[in-house]
């Protein structure tokens, strides 16, 4: 089966969850068998991993006709796309682009970020979406996120093949319930649009489901998993303290519930003064909670490292005893199964999607900070309650594969298209 | 003749409140108040009550005929005694009418046969001083918590005197042997053993109602045919449940107090009878000697005790409880020990299994049922210590409070001789005195004309024999007080 995919990112430059989760879905699809996809970003590298999927860049897909050698294209994008490729798309211009910016090559050129001209990036890249539309072979199309619906449903209306998107998240959990107009009509434009709509949660699911009023026989959960972390990864040098570490790892912002996490330690250090609190990550909330941190006079045991990159997140993981994730709504939530494969006990709200698949983690309200304090407390100071949830948990996050999600991916592509 | 042998359980544990490790060294009560009284009402009203008038009434239309046991812990009683009084009463109608017998277990339905002999001695002796109290009979027979049982565990039981043991009839026990018989423990040979029927029991507890089962519906009539159509030679057949499974597990509307209530009539036309656990250990030679090396239970496919030390949770939950219980023996402090009871029930480590389902828990997941323990444990600890200090290891301590103890023993010695001392004294003082008047007199007399000699000494010589006298009475006093005080000594 041949299936179009669009998504924003692929790793390994990656901004956020997405790109981690749009990459093992489509290895894990791929380990499968049988499953021919085309990956298109907005802008490649060059240095993706390419043996389970065919990737295009946006920035490399031309709109308006020039007259190039194939001399000329192998020198300036034979990095990220082969010529051939490039001519065959250029046979495929549907329309006039020359009234828009275009470079040399005839390509509009993407941050492959999230600027602030987001919006006209999202249109470029569902007007490139065209081109690639009727140049490549597919049965199927599937779009990641809200920034490629629209690419999704031009695919839909070109080719007339089935689309199905995937929301790995909705901007109801982005905004804490207060959405933007504009993205919330991208969305509901693109579900409305959609054949068959995938969510990573039930969570999710239930928004969908109640907040854009779609029909439910057209909405199924396929919960994340994780990708096995490779020896580097696990191997990182380790920076034991005597004193137990308890972090927070993640965006400080309203959405993940930073300031439950404060309280919580707060709670502990009062009984419990042999803990170190780390909260890693940055954002708007960070001068705020540096002086609740303060306010609370706990400011001594509780540190603020910054936003980490690379192997530190994982060497920050290896030096905690416990991993906190107060997420007010969190659609899955893919670090503490990160954390549980370094071997961290991880505390997590309920209200966030992977408590939905997870049992060897703690689960609290993200508002019941006396639960989370009580959690804390007990896994730093009952070993039995550490190795439990270490071991229990390690073995538990190993059987959370992305070819399970795969499969389930790829039966929903069946029933799509009538061949179940 | 064939005989079956019904034994129901009864037990409710006191679940623990929300209890925040901040809460340690603050809050010294631990319990639900409201899902404890809610819990055993509800099932009080639903199985309990009626399952018990349903057996009192069978006795009655068999005449007599049906018999059955009953094992209810006493954290059971404590809460019938607190919330449901009336099943304390249709529990004594029971005992009155001599076809039910009360069996042994331990006291707080607790794992301590696992680890701590000399707790669990105690908590058996608890426990049938409650069943003389409540119900007027001395149980011969004892269940342990769950059934659990092995090779060590007979010989303590047998050393408390008890004739038999209810058992599980686990398959990888018995091997080709049939639970249908007597058996005798391996480690105690006098001891016999009654091992539960899985297959029919389990017809009752887990299949009743399952339609999708090939058998359903059951009827009482195919049930006894089915007992009666076991080999011959096969004397009993063990029923062993929860009580609870009549009218709770299994619903009223499945039919099951009818299922219960029919069985009598059919099992007198088929000649089966129904026996005691008493009678049964009596009557029945045992077949062989079973040895279990292994503790097992009544409980999970394994029919082991991993459902409550199965995981590390439990493993360091269990060490820590009974790390102190040498302690606790030593206090004597009343709600310390009501606590310590408490805190041993069998189903505070069942909710922290990471292995089965929890249908029963008031937790959420085993990590919260974990942490919510080893708080109360905490303060329950942070309070043993209080009563003695820790820097003084037990042995230590019981020596101190034994030299105490019997220093008191000595005082009171010591004080009775005393006493005695000072009568002997007075007895001294009052001869003094006569003496005394004698010598007054006769130094007045001497004054007088010497005459009449014989006469003085006529006085004399009488109190003579007076004194000899006294002498006697007081030493045969002197040796009964020292008996009375030397078996006094002797009983302490």
């Amino acid at each position: 089966m041949k299936a179009l995919m669009f998504g924003w990112e692929f790793p390994p430059h990656i901004l956020g969850g997405l790109g981690t989760a749009s990459y093992g879905l489509t290895k894990g699809m791929w380990e499968c068998g049988d499953m021919d996809i085309t990956f298109v970003i907005p802008k490649p590298f060059g240095d993706e991993e390419k043996h389970f999927a065919h990737i295009i860049g946006m920035s490399q897909v031309p709109v308006c006709w020039r007259d190039v050698s194939r001399e000329y294209v192998q020198e300036r994008i034979g990095n990220v796309m082969d010529p051939d490729l490039y001519f065959r798309l250029r046979d495929h211009i549907y329309a006039d682009f020359n009234y828009m910016r275009t470079n040399d090559l005839g390509c509009i050129e993407f941050s492959g970020r999230y600027p602030d001209n987001l919006v006209e990036e999202i249109n470029n890249y569902s007007i490139c979406a065209g081109v690639v539309a009727r140049t490549v072979d597919y049965d199927i199309i599937h779009s990641h996120d809200w920034l490629t619906y629209p690419a999704g449903i031009h695919a839909k209306q070109v080719s007339g093949k089935p689309l199905v998107i995937h929301v790995h998240a909705t901007e109801f959990d982005r905004s804490r319930g207060k959405p933007n107009p504009t993205v919330f009509a991208i969305e509901k434009d693109g579900m409305n649009n959609a054949d068959h709509i995938i969510c990573v949660s039930n969570l999710t699911r239930d928004t969908v489901i109640n907040n854009y009023g779609i029909d439910p026989a057209k909405v199924t959960t396929v919960h994340n998993a994780v990708t096995p972390l490779t020896p580097e990864q696990l191997n990182v040098p380790e920076h034991k303290s005597k004193d137990k570490v308890v972090t927070f790892l993640g965006r400080i912002t309203m959405q993940k519930g930073p300031e439950y996490f404060v309280e919580a330690a707060a709670k502990v250090l009062k009984n419990n003064p042999n803990v170190r609190f780390v909260m890693a990550g940055s954002g708007d909330m960070m001068d705020k909670m540096i002086l609740l941190a303060a306010e609370r006079g706990i400011a001594d045991r509780f540190h603020f490292p910054g936003f980490q990159r690379g192997s530190q997140v994982y060497e920050m993981l290896k030096a905690s005893d416990v991993y906190v994730m107060p997420s007010v709504s969190e659609p899955f939530g893919i670090s503490p199964l990160e954390a549980m494969q370094m071997g961290v006990p991880s505390i997590i709200s309920k209200q966030s999607g992977c408590a939905e698949i997870l049992t060897n983690v703690i689960k609290t309200d993200y508002w019941d900070i006396d639960a989370m304090a009580d959690a804390i407390n007990s896994i730093v100071t009952y070993p039995a309650m550490y190795e439990q949830l270490r071991e229990d948990g390690l073995a538990e996050v190993n059987q959370i594969t992305w070819d399970k999600a795969g499969q389930k991916v790829i039966d929903i592509y069946n029933k799509v298209l009538g061949r179940s | 003749m064939k005989a079956i042998c019904f034994y129901f359980q009864i037990h409710q544990p006191f679940r623990l409140k929300r209890y925040r490790f901040f809460d340690i060294g603050n809050d010294h009560y631990y319990y639900d108040d409201f899902a404890n009284d809610d819990i055993i009402d509800r099932v009080s009203q639903r199985s309990y009550i009626p399952a018990a008038q349903s057996l009192l009434k069978m006795i009655e239309e068999s005449g007599g005929k049906f018999k059955c046991a009953l094992s209810v812990t006493g954290l059971a009683l404590e809460q019938f005694e607190m919330y449901v009084p009336e099943m304390i009463d249709l529990l004594k109608k029971l005992a009155a009418t001599g076809c039910v017998e009360f069996l042994s277990e331990t006291y707080a339905h607790s794992l301590s046969s696992l680890a701590d002999p000399e707790e669990f001695i105690a908590q058996v002796e608890a426990h049938k001083a409650k069943i003389k109290e409540l119900f007027g009979q001395t149980p011969t027979v004892i269940r342990n918590t769950e059934l659990i049982y092995s090779d060590e565990i007979a010989p303590l039981i047998a050393s408390m005197g008890y004739k038999g043991i209810i058992t599980e009839g686990a398959k990888h026990i018995l091997g080709w042997k049939s639970p249908n018989y007597v058996y005798a423990a391996a480690s105690a040979p006098d001891v016999k053993l009654l091992l539960k029927n899985d297959k029919f029991s389990d017809d009752i507890t887990e299949r009743f109602s399952n339609s999708t089962w090939d058998e359903y519906p059951l009827t009482a009539d195919k049930y006894i045919n089915w007992i009666a159509s076991t080999p011959a030679e096969e004397q009993i057949v063990n029923l062993f449940m929860n009580l609870a499974v009549i009218g709770d597990f299994q619903p009223r509307e499945s039919g099951i107090f009818q299922f219960l209530e029919a069985l009598p009539r059919f099992a007198a036309e088929k000649g089966i009878e129904f026996i005691t656990p008493a009678d049964a250990v009596s009557k029945l030679k045992a077949v062989a000697e079973l040895s279990v090396p292994y503790p097992m239970s009544w409980s999970d496919e394994e029919r082991d005790v991993s459902a409550w030390l199965g995981n590390k949770l439990q493993k360091e939950a269990f060490d820590k409880l009974y790390s102190v219980s040498e302690r606790v023996r030593l206090c004597d402090n009343r709600l310390l020990k009501q606590d310590w009871d408490r805190l041993q029930a069998a189903d505070h480590f069942f909710y922290m299994s990471t292995k089965t389902s929890h249908a029963f828990s008031p937790y959420d997941t085993p990590f919260e049922a974990f942490t919510n323990y080893m708080n109360v444990l905490a303060d329950f600890i942070v309070r043993v210590e209080e009563q003695y200090p820790m820097s003084i290891d037990n042995e230590e301590l019981s020596s101190l409070l034994t030299t105490i103890r019997n220093q008191e023993r000595e005082i009171e010695t010591l004080n009775k001789e005393a006493e005695s001392m000072r009568k002997n004294i007075e007895h001294f003082n009052e001869e003094h005195l006569l003496r005394q008047k004698q010598a007054e007199a006769e130094a007045s007399e001497e004054a007088a004309p010497a005459e009449k000699p014989e006469a003085e000494a006529k006085p004399a010589k009488a109190e003579k024999k007076a004194k000899a006298e006294k002498k006697a009475k007081a030493e045969k006093k002197a040796p009964a007080k020292k008996a009375g005080k030397s078996a006094k000594k002797g009983k302490k």
